[in-house]
């Protein structure tokens, strides 16, 4: 199961090659082309010399994470966010750090030590630590280099009905997304790109989308959902099983709205569920791609995630086959004439 | 010029939704540019050829305006939004919003105890329908509205929703209509998407490739009761920009704007906007970077629906913009 393999694998903003071997391995024979660039975007190319238009999909490889930043001289590695992340969920948890995958603990005080005062705030990220077992700061640092990068040490599982859960559901999930339609017969060019460091600033897109240069632009993220207890309907962004979310806006774009609404129209036509992304926040790949060049025609299309940037988010496997479903309809619509 | 300032402001365009603006804008230009294009974000590009022996010139205005965008409708037909643009929640209360389809709504806020605690997530648009599917029949998610005015004709001075930036949009076709032939290959561009992060005027300006780039937008004002400090003033004449927080302005650009100024006798003032940003920012880092300045046309209650320009320095912005193409355009 691929997205298990792509859920498990490290790949903080910069750090993606782990990632990046297991997509290449599941594409190779199923694209004409793969190419690299300098800041190690993939781009998976299908169909180069066939006339256009030039579509590129984009999904991002890197997850948020942290990076070491210094040692104790008890041997603790002191560490800063690579990525959005709450501080509260970082706490007691297992991680993964380096190449070499060691084990960690962020730690925390017990209980028992805590001053009533203490239990008030949540404790800040520059008050904690990751313990690797290490009986000193040099035995740490035969280990742990400076700027080695730290994963959530999250197993991937199915569970409930049509339900999954795991670490790095954004943007791994996309790139499964991006795969499964890789396996799609089409006679378009098609620019399959895996970037990097969308978390730390949709870095990678910009340059693949220059390289690229493409007529029309898809993002495929995994996206926020606040389906939490406390939240009223109204107010939920998406909801999972809901279909694949539409961005009718966010912080870095606004999509094409012909593309938005052939999206629709598809959709409908062929009874498959969808929904907007109910919310403005956030940005993603499309900002950068919609701005390449002489600007793109861009969307973006997300499985809905619950949990995102977080050790384990969740998602729902009906999402997952619909936005296929649904991006496969649309490659066929633009072969058969569609234009922004 | 009043009556192309009504019908303009008077129109819909928000941020990533500026087709009827657009039109109306090229209905406008078409008989007076060499060419006209739209390229793939909307940008409206006009172009009026040169004799070969000056240089390629890049001026923006943006079409687009703030407005909100519905994110959900509930059971009993009101709809939640987000903001398009930026402004602020107070600014919105009892406001009237007008869709592209024409359905109109009012803002309104859930009880609050406290004014303090209003927040966009606490307003609400009424578009005086009784249940969801019927607000669904007028309404859907994503759809966009602006605010809802007509212009008030105060004689030398006129207030709308949307000056900012349509009354740079007015400039710069005024300036078309103006300048008969000159030396300069001169692209008058309409942006898009300038309020959610001078998207339109990036891709424009890698479009058009151009070696100076001049925007045409609003500035903010001092001279309001009790105002922040800031010299520049309504009536003052053409606002010539130093700086704002998007970008440093090219100085021997500037200085030539002040001395056409000068030279012409045309009322102008320095303008140093310490919040904000405009087109001519990302104008200036396209490709391997361009010369760019602003002239900005001064207005009271920028982002709210009744924004505030003098006719007069409306003028000077004109006068100033063709004076400039009619010169050499050679920087010292």
């Amino acid at each position: 199961m691929v997205l298990k393999m792509l859920s498990e694998a490290p790949g903080v903003a910069g750090h993606e090659q782990a990632v990046r071997a297991i997509i290449r391995a599941e594409i190779e024979g199923l694209v004409d082309v793969i190419e690299s660039d300098t800041i190690g975007n993939m781009i998976a190319i299908k169909n180069p010399d066939a006339p256009g238009p030039k579509i590129m999909f984009a999904a991002h490889m890197d997850e948020v994470g942290m990076i070491i930043t210094g040692f104790e001289r008890s041997g603790f590695l002191r560490f800063r966010k690579a990525g959005g992340i709450d501080d509260r969920v970082l706490l007691s948890k297992t991680v993964r750090v380096g190449k070499e995958q060691l084990p960690g603990v962020i730690g925390s005080k017990p209980i028992h030590l805590q001053e009533p005062r203490e239990r008030q705030h949540p404790v800040r990220m520059r008050d904690m630590y990751i313990d690797i077992g290490a009986k000193n700061k040099e035995d740490a640092q035969k280990r742990v280099k400076l700027g080695d990068v730290v994963v959530f040490d999250t197993q991937y599982s199915e569970f409930g009905d049509g339900f999954v859960k795991g670490k790095a559901m954004d943007d791994r999930v996309g790139c499964a997304v991006l795969i499964s339609l890789l396996k799609e017969q089409t006679s378009l060019p098609i620019y399959a790109c895996f970037t990097v460091q969308e978390e730390i600033g949709l870095r990678g897109s910009a340059i693949a989308a220059h390289r690229v240069h493409p007529d029309m632009g898809v993002a495929l993220e995994g996206t926020v959902s606040n389906e939490l207890a406390e939240v009223e309907p109204e107010f939920h962004v998406t909801n999972l099983g809901a279909g694949p979310a539409l961005t009718v806006m966010d912080a870095a774009t606004i999509p094409n709205r012909k593309m938005l609404k052939e999206l629709i129209r598809l959709a409908e036509h062929s009874e498959l569920p969808y929904q907007f992304r109910r919310t403005t926040g956030g940005g993603t790949d499309a900002g950068r791609m919609s701005l390449a060049h002489t600007g793109v025609p861009t969307v973006g299309v997300s499985v809905p995630c619950r949990y995102i940037h977080a050790p384990v988010s969740v998602a729902c496997q009906d999402d997952f086959k619909n936005t296929v479903k649904l991006l496969s309809l649309f490659l066929k619509s633009i072969e058969g004439g569609f234009r922004p | 010029m009043k009556d192309l300032v009504k019908k303009l402001v008077e129109s819909y365009g928000p941020a990533g939704d500026e087709g009827p603006v657009r039109q109306m804008i090229e209905e406008e230009i078409k008989e007076l540019a060499d060419e006209v294009r739209v390229d793939a974000l909307g940008n409206l590009i006009a172009r009026k050829k040169g004799n070969g022996k000056g240089k390629k010139v890049m001026l923006a205005a943006h079409m687009d305006e703030i407005g909100i965008i519905v994110t959900s409708i509930d059971d009993k037909g009101f709809l939640r939004f987000a903001p398009v643009g930026g402004w602020s929640p107070p600014t919105l209360l009892g406001k009237r919003v007008i869709f592209a389809n024409g359905t109109s709504g009012v803002i309104h806020t859930e009880h609050l105890d406290d004014i303090k605690e209003l927040k966009v997530t606490k307003l609400f648009i009424d578009i005086g329908a009784s249940d969801k599917a019927t607000a669904s029949e007028n309404v859907g998610i994503g759809d966009m509205a602006v605010f809802y005015g007509p212009l008030f004709d105060m004689g030398e001075r006129w207030v709308a929703k949307a000056m900012d930036d349509r009354i740079g949009c007015v400039v710069l076709i005024e300036t078309l209509r103006q300048l008969g032939a000159c030396d300069h290959d001169v692209y008058f561009v309409f942006t898009v998407q300038e309020e959610v992060g001078l998207r339109g005027a990036r891709t424009a300006a890698y479009g058009v490739d151009p070696e100076i780039g001049i925007a045409c937008d609003v500035t903010r004002v001092g001279d309001t009761p009790k105002s922040h400090i800031m010299e520049v003033s309504l009536g003052g004449g053409a606002a010539i920009k130093v700086k704002d927080s998007s970008l440093i302005c090219h100085p021997a650009l500037r200085k030539h704007l002040v001395e056409i100024a000068k030279e012409n006798k045309i009322p102008y003032q320095l303008e140093v906007l310490e919040r904000g940003g405009t087109d001519a920012a990302a104008m200036q880092l396209s490709r391997a970077g361009i010369i760019a300045g602003v002239i900005s046309v001064p207005c009271r209650y920028i982002h709210s629906p009744s924004e505030m320009v003098d006719a007069g320095d409306v003028k000077a912005c004109v006068d100033l913009l063709v004076q400039s193409l009619k010169g050499s355009m050679v920087l010292q």
